[in-house]
């Protein structure tokens, strides 16, 4: 299994000669700039990876809060599960799924979906149950069924917790899919581990992951704040 | 009209009734409070009439037409709801919580803009507020809001549940003779929910009191109830102070004055006297040229052989016939006087009121009662009807 699951034979992305930065693992400027096409491609399996997973999650968390909001006793196992999901390290599950599901993004998407759960799912969850009595009993009072009561009241004033939980959910996925070269499904992760021990490569390729989960963060909370007027109404 | 006919809920598992057989109709227009101590079920009666609540016994008639043969949506849609912490909708603005009831029920945009402008009006809101949200109105406007959703796709009935309850002392009484103006104009049939008997008093043309375990104890008008409570629970809950409360519901017109001979200075002080003779007070008040009384004439005036103008006092306080009897009382202790005048809008002299003259109203039935907006019809009918369940 190891030899299938390990391209960890690090390949020389480097010609090493004596004396130069490279040779010292240092940290180039002009060898990253002349090697920034390296990078391109992991970074796109890695974005892929990252809003596949939250899109999967996201759809999957939404569904079961539906649920787990018309039928409460399904909350508190549903919300035991998750966290459960969470604890498993995630080597051991990039690992663990591989048997059954190969190596390739396939694997890692399972698993980054899995993470996702803890946040999507809770914060879909109190965001609903977190909309005030008084407001739904308003609601019903003034003729809106229960399903017009969700999309047009329930859901709207949850969308600052739900948005919350993708912030979080993505910032994660973005995090732990540095692992996922471990189910073969590449991104910067891998690209870290082709050379390890050259600082060039470490920089630039943990800076890229760090940039798009801080890209991630502000689109979300840009789309927040354009979502949410009423919430700086109310803090003016 | 809105019929309940020994409506009942019973909550499974439980021994005693939360609303019990509860029989009452409110007439096309009027104000139907429901008042009691907390847990006697009028908040659940009043949720049974738009099926927010389901009755388990009996049944609710809305223009003689079952709640139950109705879908619970479309009903709620015809049926204006109010209640004490509002539930306006944080994430719309004002203009759009007001308009949710319209756009269920599939108005075209540009009706919904001209019913929004009219209702901010109504309800004393400026245009701007509409693009407003509720977290940035004070507690006053919100409610004001409430009313103007509640009334917005002009509901025959409306359901108001401790409507002003969450607003100052200050701010409550305002709104209170607010909605009351309104009501004159709009005429709903009005489900009123409160705890408070002087606000039940005030804002309803009938009052139901509710005991424990959702039992009508009464259902009268506000001034029959005051009179005749029907046992001593009513008696405790109307409270020891019910004589005094009846004083805010009559006006001073609406009660016997007493006679005052008027008397202009200069004139002849033989026909002074006889106009004396006659009056119900033996003290003249002179007036000016247009009825306006100016004092009371002293002894001295009439020395001579014609009227001359010595004032013993000032004609104070002066009270109005539109004054609530509760207030004309408070104006005459306070002035530290027995009596005094009472003019019409136009200041002419229309009578004398007395403690007396108080008093002696709160022996005799009102006949002429009203709420403090005139809406209650004078209603001997009713307190007949009371004395008969009384005997």
């Amino acid at each position: 299994m190891s030899s299938a699951l390990l391209p960890l034979a690090q390949l020389e992305i480097r010609r090493r000669r004596g004396g130069t930065c490279e040779s010292e693992d240092g940290f180039c400027p002009d060898w990253i700039v002349d090697n920034l096409e390296r990078y391109v491609s992991p970074l796109l399996e890695h974005i892929v990876l990252t809003v596949v997973s939250v899109g999967i999650g996201f759809a999957i968390a939404f569904a079961l809060a539906l649920l787990a909001h018309r039928r409460e006793w399904i909350s508190a196992p549903l919300s035991a599960l998750t966290s459960v999901l969470f604890t498993i390290p995630s080597i051991a599950a990039f690992l663990l799924l591989v048997p059954f599901t190969g190596l390739g993004p396939l694997t890692a998407i399972i698993a980054l979906v899995g993470y996702t759960q803890v946040f999507l799912f809770r914060n879909i969850v109190n965001g609903l149950s977190n909309v005030a009595e008084e407001t739904k009993d308003a609601a019903r009072g003034m003729g809106l069924t229960e399903r017009q009561l969700l999309w047009r009241v329930e859901l709207p004033l949850a969308v600052p917790e739900i948005l919350a939980g993708l912030r979080i959910a993505s910032v994660t996925t973005v995090n732990l899919a540095t692992l996922a070269f471990f189910a073969g499904a590449g991104g910067l992760g891998a690209q870290i581990y082709t050379d390890i021990t050259f600082r060039s490569n470490v920089v630039v390729a943990g800076g890229l992951a760090i940039l798009l989960a801080a890209i991630f963060d502000l689109l979300i909370l840009g789309g927040q704040r354009l979502a949410t007027p009423w919430r700086r109404a109310a803090a003016a | 009209m809105l019929e309940l006919r020994s409506a009942t809920k019973r909550y499974p598992g439980q021994e005693e009734a939360a609303v019990d057989g509860l029989s009452l109709t409110v007439p096309a227009g009027e104000i139907c409070v429901l008042v009691g101590p907390s847990g006697c079920g009028k908040t659940t009666a009043m949720r049974m009439v738009n099926r927010m609540i389901e009755i388990t016994e009996g049944d609710i008639l809305l223009d003689g037409r079952s709640v139950r043969d109705r879908a619970p949506a479309g009903l709620r849609r015809e049926i204006g709801y109010a209640i004490q912490q509002i539930g306006l909708f944080p994430h719309l603005t004002v203009a759009a919580n007001v308009a949710v009831v319209p756009r269920l029920l599939g108005w075209d945009r540009d009706r919904i803009d001209a019913r929004i402008r009219e209702l901010l009006e109504l309800v004393s809101l400026d245009e701007g507020t509409g693009e407003r949200y509720p977290a940035q109105l004070s507690g006053g406007q919100r409610q004001r809001v409430g009313v103007a959703r509640a009334l917005a796709a002009d509901p025959p009935l409306m359901l108001m549940d401790e409507p002003f309850g969450a607003i100052d002392p200050i701010n409550r009484e305002r709104l209170q003779n607010e909605f009351l103006r309104l009501q004159a104009d709009i005429r709903k049939t009005i489900v009123f929910v409160t705890h408070d008997i002087d606000e039940a008093i005030k804002m309803g043309d009938r009052i139901a009191v509710l005991r424990r375990g959702g039992k009508l104890a009464q259902y009268a008008s506000p001034a029959e109830l005051l009179m005749y409570p029907a046992d001593e629970f009513v008696e405790d809950f109307v409270g020891a102070d019910r004589a005094l409360k009846r004083l805010a519901l009559q006006r001073v017109r609406d009660i016997d004055l007493w006679t005052a001979a008027t008397v202009r200075s200069g004139e002849p002080v033989g026909e002074a006297r006889r106009k004396v003779a006659e009056a119900d007070i033996d003290i003249p008040l002179i007036v000016d040229d247009h009825g306006r009384p100016q004092g009371w004439l002293s002894e001295r005036g009439l020395a001579g052989e014609r009227v001359r103008p010595e004032l013993r006092s000032r004609a104070e306080p002066l009270v109005e016939l539109d004054d609530v009897l509760r207030d004309a009382l408070a104006d005459l202790i306070e002035s530290e006087v027995h009596y005094s005048p009472v003019v019409d809008s136009d200041g002419r002299l229309a009578g004398v009121l007395s403690l007396e003259v108080i008093s002696q109203s709160l022996h005799v039935p009102p006949e002429r009662a009203r709420t403090g907006t005139e809406l209650v019809d004078p209603a001997p009918d009713d307190a007949a009807a009371a004395e008969v369940e009384r005997a």
